[in-house]
Parts: C-alpha cells; structure tokens; sequence
C-alpha cells in the first residue's frame, strides 16, 4: 500500500473526475479508499449503518490489479455505498429495520453485482441508513439512528434514501444507491442538494432489492451530477430475467457518452433548443410552497434560456395519487413483509408460549410503527369485503393516472415542476403525523404509480437556505432524454456544485 | 378481479344433470380437487431440484427460503405441462392467465403467501371421461391452475418443537378442479384412476401416490332428488384409490346419519384414517381464513400464444382416449378391450408391437390382458419388466393360430418362456413335445381304439346323446396327451360315427 498522504480534494471529486484519476494512475482505489473511510469515520449525520475496512480495501486492491492489467473502464476503482436495503454478501443488511438486525445474504443485489467488484469495479465503502424498509420521507423511521442533513443539521434529509443523500451531500461518498418507491430518490435528493434519479420501473433488476412494494420499487444512482449519475446508471441498468420477471428486456445502455461529447459542445447556443418542458398546473398551486416555487421557477427559466419551450400541461388525478398509492404500496408491503416471520431468520421473540404468540412477538418487537402501520392498512385493504372499494379501486385510478401521463406527453417532452413542495423540516417535526408526511409526497407519486423515470436536479435554495430540487420526468425509457437535460442545465448552473456549509 | 363473488358458482352447474344412484333414498354429489405434482426438474419459481427424498432443506433456495430480495421466476415446464393437460382433456387454455398471492402464515410457507393462480387459471375447462360398469361417463373440469407446494413440518424428530424441511417447498403442482358430476364412490375412484392416467400417460406427473405426487380431495355432499346442493364437507389428501372408496362412503354414511338425526352439516375440512376408517374434522368454515389474494406483483401475467399451444399439440403423443379409438377401428376391438390396453403407454406399446408381429390383434389382446397381465399381477412387474418380449409373445400366437399348438399347450409355452428356461417358442415346443398331431393316419388309428374300447359311448352316440360324443373327444385327447386338435378329432369321430 502507498504511504502517500490521503489527498485532501479526492472527496471534491465527483465520480467522473476521481475515475480519470484512477484511469491516469494519479491515484490509486486503494488510496482513494482510505481516504474515504478515514472521512466517513468522522461522520456526525448517522449516514451508514454498517462499514468494514477489510473489505473495502480487498475490493480496492482488485480495482488496482484491474487497472495495473491495462483496464479502463468508467467506474474501476471508485468508491460508493448502497443504501441498506440492497442485500450483501460482505456486509450486513437490515434494510434499517431491527427484525433484519445483523441479516447477513448469502447473495448480493443485482445492481450490487453489476456496480461492484465483479461487474464495473467499484468500491462499495458501506451500507447507508434509510427509513425502514424505505417506508418513509424523513429518514426518521430508521430503527437505528436518525439522519441528519448535512445543510442544516437540525433537519432531516428526505427519505427513505436518507442516508444516500447525506453521504452524497456531505461528500462522505462520490455516489450511492437509493430506491425509489413513492419518491425515495428523488426527495431526498432534492432536499441535500444532489442529483438521483428513478428509472423506469422495471429498468434495474429488483433482485436482491428487499421489496417494499413490488410494483413500484426501483433502483437508482444518487450523486452529484448528471453525469455521474449516467455513469452508474449504465452499470446498474439492464436485464435480469433469471432472477427479476419484472426486469425489462432491455439491454444495457450508456448514458454517458452523449453527456461527455455535449460538455464539450458547451458553447452550443440554445443546446435544448426544441425540447417542450411541460408543466402540469396540479405542481405549481397553493400546495407548494412559495420559495421551493420560487427556485423552480428561476430554474424553469434557465431551461427557457437554454432553448426549451415551457408548456401548460394537466395531469388531473394527481391528488388522487396520494391515497391510490397509499392503498397499494401497504397492500404490497403487507404481504412481502409477511417472510420477516421470526421462523427462518432475523428477529425471533425471546419467549412464547405457541407459534401464534412466537408471530405475533416477533413482529410487534421487530418492526417499527410504520411497517407496522402500513401492515396493518395494507391487510385491511386486501380483506374480504373490502379489497373491491379499496385495492381493486386504486388499481383503477392508477390506470388512469398512467394515461393521464400519455396525454400531456403528446404535449412535451418532458414534465417539470417541484419534488417535494417544503425545503427538509426539522428532524421530529412531522414524526408523529403520518398523514403530514403522506401528503409531501405528492408530486413524486403519480409517476411513482405510472413507473416513469423520474430525477431531482439542484434547482437552488429556499427558505433556511435549503436546497430545493427540480424535478423531471419522462417518458418510458426515456432516461436518456432526462439525463442529457440535467446535464445541460448543469453546465449552465453550479447549483450542484454548492457545498453545505457544514463542510 | 374480486372477491366478493363465489368463486365456483357449483349450483348452477347442475342443473338438468341425471339423477344418481340413491344412498338410504339420498343422492351422492362428489366434486374433485386433485394436486398434480409436475415432473419438472426444477421449481416452478426457482432452479432449486424438485427430486424426492434429499436431506432436509438441501434442495431449497434462497428463493424457496424466501430470502430478502429473492424474486420468482416462472419455470416454462411448467408451463408446458399445464398446456400439455389442458390439450388432453380438450380444455381452453387462457392466452393469458394471473399468479396471485394467498397469504397466511405457516412456518412451512417460507414467503407467508402461497403462489397460485386464482381468478384466471390457465387451463379452463374440459373434462374427463371414463367407462363405469361399461358406461361412458364424463366428468367436466372447472379448472386447472398452477401453483407452487409448500414445505414439510416434521413434528414427529424433534421433542417440543417443529422442524420445517423446504425441500418440497416450490414444488410445481397442477391443482385439477372438477364439477361435482360424480355420484358415487365408485365414480370417484374411476375418474380418480382416469385422471392419473392421463396425467402419467402425458408425462406430467410420476403419479406416485406414496410420495404424494397425486393428491386428491373429494367434495362430498348428500341431498335427497331434485333438492338443491348439500353443504360440502372436504376429505383432503386421499393418496390411495383405496382410501378414496373407503373415505367417501364413511362419510356418506355419517352425513346421512347426522341428517336423519336432525343434524345440519357444517361445511368442514376432514382427514380420513385408514385405522379406524373414519373421516374427522380439521377446520370448519368459521376457521376459515381470510388469504387476501392479489395478483403477484413479482410476476407478469403468464402469457401463452396460440403459436406455443399448437406446437405442444402436434409434438404431443397420441391421447389414451384417441388411441383407444384407434384400436377398435384398425384393430377390429372391443370398446372394453381398447380400454384396457391403453392403461399405460408401455402396455398400449405392447401390444402393439405384439399385434404387428403376429398379425393376430384380438389373439394378441387376450394374451396381454389374460396371460401376460396375470403374471406381471402376480409378481408385481410393470409390464417394461416383463421376461416374455412382444417379439416371443407374438411368435406364440403365431403357433396357435397356425394349428401348431394348442391353448394348453401354449400356456406351458408361456411359462417357460417367463421362467427364462427358454428364449425360443418353437425350441420350447419341440423339447415339450407340444406339437399337435398332424398327421391324420396316426390321429385316426388312435380314434379307431377309442372306438373300440368305449362302445357304450358309441351306442349312446348313435342314440342321439350328445354329451357321449364329448366323452369321445375326451378319451382321444388323452390317448393323444392332448397333442390332438379337438376339433379335428371332432371331425374324424363324425364321420366314423356318421
């Protein structure tokens, strides 16, 4: 191992830069490494769950070898952390629930495998906290440890990918892994300031995902720009069908290149020229409010500036996404959290007296109020007698929210508007109202529910001097398209490049 | 999707259905749910091996052990054998068809739901049909869906606690739903032998009943004529067409008994015991859980295009039923004859091939259901195992129908052919001196002694009694050591006689 000093900019770098790097021999995995477990070792926000050097540093030695041979491949050698609820052979996984505390997979996570060491050859640093089983927006459903947002420390930093976005954020990794149910992403991203993006669902292997919902799960990178973002969603993205029947049948894509060769066309005039942004009247009313609207209108005009056009477009049934989702998202949720049963692994109640009460103490001990909550609606909801009114009517609606998408797309390209509609609340602020948080989804879910890609780009700052996110979505299979107009917007802007003051 | 609808709307089904034979003046209604285990390799949802017998919990995966992030993926065999059934029983197979979730918790129910097919199966309809005391019969199916087992409690290793073995965990099962169109326990049990049939003869399913591969409930009901259906009370895992008889009329017995007492029945599920004989209650109806199904968000609905049945069409072989029929057009059979022979594929091969050598279909039929089946009962051998070949079986008939030998004389044949003394008939005979005496010189001095010696018998002949010529005919076949042909000793006794 090099004895050379653990270079003070490294964790400055965002992933494409440390990869030239490594690619130019100018540093080393290895050294790249420490330098971030010496950083995360200080970490105050309570991002990672689990860590181990050893490990780290084996798979950094690998990268090494690997570029020693000759090999340059986009992410060789760059460290990054996956959200906790991606299963590992080499770290725990508990998904940051106490039922799974201590799990250890005897398997890794697809998008694991394709992103580490025996795929693109990345460093995984560790396992980043998150709500549990990403059932939350604040990161303070974590049966752990709470998040703390590393702009405002006082403030949460979005959930469920929490721990994703504070590590992003406050540089303790180039990028991470989230998972995007109802907006798991996207809303952290927007609320520290990064860049995540949500494909279409279906777009990564779920395999190895511990599922919250099944229909709306999805994988996603969380880093800080768009650029990086392509790089790791090329590793992640692509067919799996021994082991996802959802995964699409689509080969993987590289989403860079495109990126690269326009940064260096940047002095291309109106580079957006033709694109139609539309902007659904239902994200910009009285629910949000007025500095995020502020930040995304400032950025909506930037876009103008770079040559797209801005649309009106309705997307009519987008109150209506709150409770469609919270029927099926529980619904689903009740019925895979139905494994963690005590019986074969994680959490078993110490003492009972039959195998209804070992059911029933394991669960109550294991899971927190929100899996617990959600549970309990989700069974409600698939009862005999009321899973017409409530499940089978929610399916319904999410057709036709679906559709509701397909129309205003036949008016633009992409759709534009607010992730979430406040700057990060204080940490217990909304803790004890679940309904206040359900509500702060809104503007993620509808294309949550219509398995669109979606992505949250720094838009600027609101009220606290928080970061506010621009949220974009496409079409089906359209990451590219959401990818190249981030990346744009990015090269005029330098939002993205803002640190937290903390640093 | 919905629940709130019942799911077999039986009743209605009956409608202008024939009476059955009446029970203490009490019609018997029976309706079938048969779990077919598939002969494939692997899971329906993961590539774990489905064989039979391994330790426990070494034939699970993480799939199976239902591990955090582990996801199902359809087994296409699977597939294939559910279209491969629906064809044989001339079903409609669902172009598109949905896997759902039937949740409760089981500690052997690794996930805390079942995967099944419940709204949308993929075989619709069809049916089974059968001859019952020489009587078509046919047995209509609602459905057959595919689904996954669960695994195994062992209660009995472990002293206070349970062990759970997931070895048959994922195992793919075709859960074959019929119509209550039986009407006795008799029924039953044939379209039970029918179904197991055809489902070994498609290669399915091993069939073998020990090892649970094929699993019958019977629905059973009783009502008096004309009345409106009996509340059902299920027998589950009958796994002998033994047991199933014995089950079905116990618990017609009891439900009459109890409705003549004044009882009503409650729906229930039931266990039969061999030991006593009896049928008991596991669960009634207020036990019933609730499964909140929903369609398994893991799985795509399952997808078959007219392209994958027809094709699975033309490679299948040729159906019991359709090869049945061909033997009594090309062979000139009996219905009865046709039915049994087309048992099993290997006894229907057979045959066959016995047929095609000697030219002799019915001769070839009544050895291979008499002579041949009664050895291989005796013994306990499938017919694969046999010693006499088709080849050797054909090449006897051929000495019996070309006068060489007799049908006595054949089965001594047979028997050494079986007992291995001999692998060639026409060896055998010579050495036993089998042969039928040919030459009419010889046969005629031989007639003229037995003339001689029984002259009563010649007087009561020409007296007009008949059965003094067969004493005749008797005397000469044992003064020939019955290598004699009787109907031509017959004839050379007429016209000494005449």
């Amino acid at each position: 191992m090099s004895s050379m000093k653990s270079s003070p900019d490294l964790h400055d770098l965002g992933v494409a830069q440390l990869a030239a790097k490594l690619a130019a021999r100018e540093v080393s995995s290895v050294e790249a490494t420490q330098h971030f477990l010496a950083r995360l070792a200080q970490d105050k926000l309570g991002a990672f769950l689990a860590t181990n050097a050893d490990v780290s540093l084996a798979q950094a030695k690998a990268a090494d070898a690997r570029l020693a041979a000759g090999e340059r491949t986009p992410l060789l050698g760059v460290p990054l952390a996956h959200k906790d609820v991606f299963v590992t052979r080499d770290f725990p996984t508990t998904a940051g629930s106490k039922i799974l505390e201590n799990y250890r997979s005897p398997f890794d996570a697809t998008v694991v495998k394709n992103l580490g060491i025996e795929g693109a050859g990345m460093v995984t640093l560790g396992k980043l906290n998150c709500d549990e089983f990403a059932m939350g927006s604040g990161n303070d459903n974590s049966a752990y440890k709470p998040v703390k947002n590393p702009w405002d420390l006082e403030r949460i930093p979005g959930g469920s990918s929490g721990g994703s976005a504070a590590a992003v954020a406050a540089r303790l990794v180039p990028a991470a892994t989230g998972t995007d149910t109802g907006g798991s992403i996207r809303q952290p991203a927007s609320l520290t300031g990064i860049t995540g993006i949500k494909p279409t669902y279906g777009r990564c292997s779920r395999y190895g995902m511990v599922a919250f919902a099944s229909s709306l799960d999805q994988a996603g990178p969380m880093a800080r720009s768009a650029l990086d973002c392509a790089l790791l969603l090329s590793a992640m993205a692509g067919p799996d069908p021994d082991r996802d029947s959802t995964s699409l049948d689509l080969p993987a894509t590289d989403y860079a290149t495109d990126l690269i060769a326009a940064s260096q066309d940047a002095a291309r005039a109106l580079p957006l020229k033709g694109l139609r942004i539309g902007l659904p009247t239902q994200f910009f009313g009285a629910g949000c409010a007025p500095d995020v609207l502020a930040a995304v209108r400032a950025a909506l005009a930037e876009y103008e500036k770079l040559g797209a056009t801005l649309v009106d477009v309705s997307l009519p049934l987008t109150e209506l996404s709150i409770p469609v989702y919270y029927v099926i998202a529980p619904a689903e949720a009740s019925s895979n959290l139905s494994r963690f049963d005590g019986v074969r692994y994680g959490h078993r109640a110490a003492n009972y007296t039959d195998l209804n009460d070992m059911y029933k103490k394991s669960r109550s001990e294991g899971f927190g109020d929100e899996a617990t909550r959600r549970i309990m609606i989700g069974t409600y909801v698939l009862s005999h007698g009321y899973y017409d009114a409530y499940y089978l009517k929610a399916q319904k609606i999410r057709r036709l929210i679906a559709q509701d998408f397909q129309t205003a797309f036949t008016q633009c390209d992409i759709i534009a508007g607010p992730v979430s509609p406040t700057v990060a609340w204080k940490i217990g602020e909304k803790s004890d109202d679940p309904v206040a948080n359900y509500l702060a989804d809104i503007y993620t879910l509808s294309s949550s529910l219509a398995g669109l890609p979606g992505m949250s780009v720094p838009a600027g700052f609101g009220a606290g001097g928080m970061p506010v996110g621009l949220q974009l979505i496409g079409n089906y299979f359209k990451e590219a398209q959401l990818l190249g107009a981030a990346h744009q917007f990015q090269l005029a802007t330098d939002w993205h490049l803002r640190q937290p003051p903390s640093l | 999707m919905s629940q709130t609808q019942p799911i077999n709307p039986f009743a209605e089904m009956q409608a202008g259905r024939p009476t059955g034979p009446l029970v203490q003046g009490y019609e018997v209604i029976i309706g079938f749910e048969t779990h077919t285990q598939l002969t494939t390799q692997s899971k329906i949802f993961s590539r774990a091996s489905t064989a039979f017998g391994a330790e426990p919990n070494t034939q699970a995966s993480a799939v199976d052990f239902a591990l955090p992030g582990a996801l199902p993926v359809m087994n296409k065999g699977a597939v294939q054998r559910a279209i491969e059934f629906g064809l044989a029983v001339n079903a409609h197979i669902a172009e598109h068809s949905v896997f759902a979730r039937k949740n409760y918790f089981y500690p052997d129910l690794p996930k805390g739901y079942q995967i099944s097919q419940f709204e949308i199966p993929v075989v619709q309809g069809g049916s089974v049909e059968f001859f019952l005391d020489g009587e078509k019969r046919a047995v209509r199916l609602v459905r057959a869906h595919l689904e996954e087992d669960a695994g195994k409690s062992l209660h009995e290793d472990f002293i206070g606690m349970s062990g759970i073995d997931l070895n048959r965990a994922g195992t793919p099962l075709l859960e074959i739903v019929t119509e209550p169109d039986m009407r006795s326990s008799a029924e039953a049990v044939a379209y039970a032998k029918e179904l197991h049939k055809i489902v070994t003869w498609i290669g399915i399913c091993d069939g073998n009943m020990q090892e649970g591969s094929f699993r019958c409930d019977a629905n059973v009901s009783v009502r008096k004529p004309g009345e409106p259906l009996g509340t059902r009370r299920e027998i589950k895992n009958l796994n002998s067409f033994k047991f199933m008889q014995q089950a079905i009329d116990f618990e017609v017995r009891w439900q009459i008994e109890q409705i003549e007492d004044g009882h009503t029945i409650q729906q229930a599920t039931v266990l039969f015991d061999p030991d006593t004989g009896e049928t008991r209650s596991m669960r009634t109806k207020e036990d019933a859980a609730d499964y909140r199904y929903f369609p398994d968000p893991d799985l795509p609905p399952l997808v078959i295009g007219r392209d994958w049945v027809e094709k699975t069409r033309a490679e299948m072989s040729e159906l019991p039923r359709v090869m049945a029929a061909r033997f009594v057009a090309d062979y000139g059979l009996p219905e009865y004859d046709a039915g049994q022979l087309t048992q099993s594929k290997a006894t229907a091969a057979y045959f066959e091939a016995v047929a095609a050598a000697s030219k002799q279909a019915k001769l070839a039929s009544n050895w291979v259901m008499g002579e041949l089946s009664r050895r291989l009962n005796s013994e306990e051998k499938p017919i694969e195992a046999s010693t006499v070949s088709a080849i050797q079986l054909a090449a006897l008939i051929g000495r019996i129908s070309d006068g060489t030998i007799s049908n006595n004389a054949a089965r001594q044949v047979f028997d050494a052919l079986w007992t291995g003394e001999s692998q060639d008939v026409d060896a055998i005979i010579e050495a036993k001196g089998l042969k039928q005496m040919s030459d009419t010189g010889e046969l005629e001095k031989i007639i003229d002694d037995v003339l001689a010696a029984n002259a009563k018998n010649v007087e009561e002949v020409r007296a007009g009694n008949a059965k003094a010529m067969n004493a005749l005919v008797g005397q000469a076949m044992k003064a020939t050591k019955g290598k004699a042909n009787p109907a031509q000793v017959n004839e050379l006794l007429k016209k000494k006689l005449g």
